[in-house]
């Protein structure tokens, strides 16, 4: 890592960028090549990650956090785009990288044979995912948002069949008219402020005049709303449960991290561009509509959790229940309440993408033991097949002591993502009450969002167990069915992670507190990218 | 001018936005393709509406910044259309796919019984 260390920024980006383009090199047939190259873009980038979360940890200069960037062909700083990795972004892009590990490794056991190009289009939504969590520039965040929906597309479909390509029309309609949207609120904020650069923002948002703020505030709700529908708030998500429950299990799996796309970026430019330093009219503009539209998603997703029969639609659900409390939560803070419901929504929404993952690859294994579906293969799914092509998965190692493994895997997500001790879930929601009752100011909405959590919780359990009792004890499946180690692994790594971020509780938590810290100083943010030093400017002092 | 433009823009938008919300998926992508020309429009007029002003100013000295249009909101339209051809005909591959396997042309898949 000491070769050229201010490049490492730009990894995560480059590295799935050439993997996803070399694999489409590569014959269709030869997808052991293809696996490789995924799996070792995906390591690499995931070790990246690690080693700019190491880096944006440490704690002097700037009230304990540091930030890096990266000048894009070193322009300075408000006329060239920037990267910005501080500890958000650097914790979504490890979150991103957990997630894609697994969901690769899961696609070999068959998923990445039903069609072409997975590989490259999974390396293409790891890059646009990356890129929107370092980008510092409005228009760029644009142009990454447009390629991981494109790979997005492409993956949502992969397979074919009726079903994916009905939800996947509702899904890219209603994507592109949210790209419209985001780049009408783009140009308005750019023609009243003259810049897109999300730092130059912070500064220049307080020098608005008033004839100036309700242009600008029109221009930030259009460019929300397109967020919103990636976040998946009610009413814009009634497209998420059939695209997510359509795609297959790793596709699923990695989409679990989309809509926190959606919510990292209103999370970051809420506290960027209309945090306390705004001025009166900007400051915690549109807090209540978050905290309103997320408890909605949030009531939304437990009815929603309770109603589906199938467990797809309930992990889709699942998401939309994840994602509103964030939301939720993000409004409360930027609307003044403690920083600690913050903070604690972050920790709770790193352990529930782990969980809704975990669940997606747990859908077919378990299909498999209802004795619903024999193997992925056999699915009334197109299959991209050569004849001369081995029809069985290339490495066929089933697992032993299959039921009982799965079932505790399955009781682990179930735990995590219904919020009971002794597991993240719990934890974090936990500190989101703790900090909510702290929170005086907002009286019913605070104690609303308490009972949703409450109630979400016992929903998801509900909903869970009903369908853990069908599969596990009401199976009537004489032989356990084969599962494959490649399919088992994933899994277990995932439950793996849930139960370390359950164990390192106060680290992570930690992180988090430093995190929201972080976000509630943007001016810091702001002075730091401007301040960025040109790597010419630096050689010429040397 | 600025009249003319906007009231452009205004048609352009209202056209797509009542397309896309009717049932056939062919409306629903003229519907998007008119949306994007009002955005892209949209996103032009941003830098002052000037014609006859080159974007690129001269190498050195003062220039007076008001005798030159703004360069970057015609960079971002490019960028834009490029990205928006690109969706769009994307979303023509899924449409026509769509069809072939649904055998209507109804955005639900299946068409809705009086």
């Amino acid at each position: 890592m000491s070769v050229a260390p201010e490049h490492l920024i730009i990894a995560p980006i480059v590295v799935p960028f050439l993997a996803g383009a070399l694999t489409l090199v590569y014959d269709e047939r030869q997808r052991r090549a293809k696996l490789a190259i995924g799996l070792l873009s995906c390591d690499v980038t995931l070790l990246a990650a690690i080693e700019l979360l190491a880096r944006s940890k440490g704690s002097d200069l700037t009230g304990g956090n540091d930030i890096g960037f990266y000048l894009l062909g070193d322009w300075s700083a408000p006329y060239g785009i920037v990267l910005v990795v501080d500890r958000l972004s650097a914790m979504m892009l490890v979150l991103t990288g957990l997630l894609a590990l697994p969901a690769l490794i899961f696609s070999a056991a068959g998923t990445h044979r039903q069609g072409q190009h997975f590989h490259a289009m999974f390396q293409f939504l790891l890059m646009g995912l990356n890129g929107a969590f370092l980008t510092g520039d409005l228009f760029n965040l644009f142009v990454f948002f447009e390629v991981l929906l494109a790979a997005s597309y492409g993956l949502l479909l992969h397979g074919g069949g009726e079903a994916k390509v009905r939800a996947g029309l509702h899904y890219i309609a209603i994507n592109l008219a949210a790209s419209l949207l985001f780049l009408v609120g783009v140009s308005l904020v750019y023609g009243v402020t003259g810049t897109l650069n999300m730092a130059h923002l912070v500064q220049l948002v307080p020098t608005l005049g008033d004839d100036q703020r309700p242009l600008f505030h029109a221009g930030a709700g259009i460019m929300a709303v397109a967020f919103l529908v990636k976040a998946g708030i009610w009413p814009l998500s009634l497209w998420l449960p059939s695209a997510y429950a359509a795609g297959a299990a790793p596709v699923a799996a990695l989409f679990a991290v989309m809509t926190k796309v959606g919510v990292y970026v209103l999370v970051r430019l809420s506290f960027l561009i209309f945090g306390a330093h705004a001025g009166a009219s900007s400051a915690g503009f549109g807090a209540q509509i978050l905290l309103a539209g997320g408890l909605a998603t949030l009531a939304f997703g437990l009815l929603g959790v309770l109603a589906s029969r199938e467990m797809d639609r309930v992990a889709a659900f699942m998401v939309m229940v994840s994602s509103g409390t964030v939301i939720a939560a993000a409004g409360i803070v930027t609307g003044g309440g403690p920083a600690a419901v913050l903070s604690a929504a972050l920790f709770y929404m790193l352990g529930s993408t782990l969980a809704v993952s975990a669940v997606f690859l747990l859908i077919e294994p378990m299909r498999r033991l209802g004795g619903e579906a024999e193997l992925i293969l056999d699915d009334e799914t197109d299959d991209y097949d050569d004849p001369d092509d081995d029809p069985r998965p290339e490495i066929v190692l089933v697992f032993p002591g299959t039921v009982t493994v799965l079932s505790l895997a399955f009781a682990v997500t179930m735990i995590a993502s219904a919020g009971l001790p002794p597991l993240s879930g719990f934890i974090g929601k936990l500190g989101m009450v703790q900090g909510l009752l702290e929170d005086t100011g907002r009286g019913g909405w605070a104690w609303g969002f308490i009972a949703l959590l409450f109630l979400s919780g016992f929903a998801t359990l509900i909903a869970t167990l009903r369908i853990g009792i069908r599969t596990f004890w009401g199976s009537e499946a004489i032989e356990p069915p084969r599962i494959l180690a490649l399919e088992f692994a994933p899994i277990l790594l995932l439950v793996g992670l849930l139960v370390i971020l359950s164990v390192k509780a106060n680290v992570t938590l930690g992180y988090m507190v430093d995190t929201t810290d972080a976000l509630l100083h943007p001016t810091i943010y702001a002075e730091g990218v401007l301040g960025a030093p040109r790597a010419e400017d630096a050689e010429m002092m040397e | 001018m600025e009249l003319v433009l906007s009231a452009a823009i205004g048609v352009l938008a209202a056209s797509g936005v009542w397309l896309i919300l009717r049932p056939r998926t062919f409306q629903v992508i003229i519907g998007l393709c008119l949306l994007s020309y009002a955005v892209n429009l949209f996103i032009f007029s941003t830098g002052r509406v000037m014609p006859g002003v080159p974007p690129i100013m001269p190498r050195g000295g003062f220039v007076d910044p008001t005798a030159y249009a703004d360069p970057l909101p015609q960079a971002l339209v490019l960028t834009a259309i490029v990205i928006s051809f690109a969706t769009t005909a994307l979303f023509l591959v899924v449409m026509i796919a769509s069809r072939g396997l649904t055998g209507t042309d109804h955005v639900d898949g299946t068409e809705k019984l009086p």
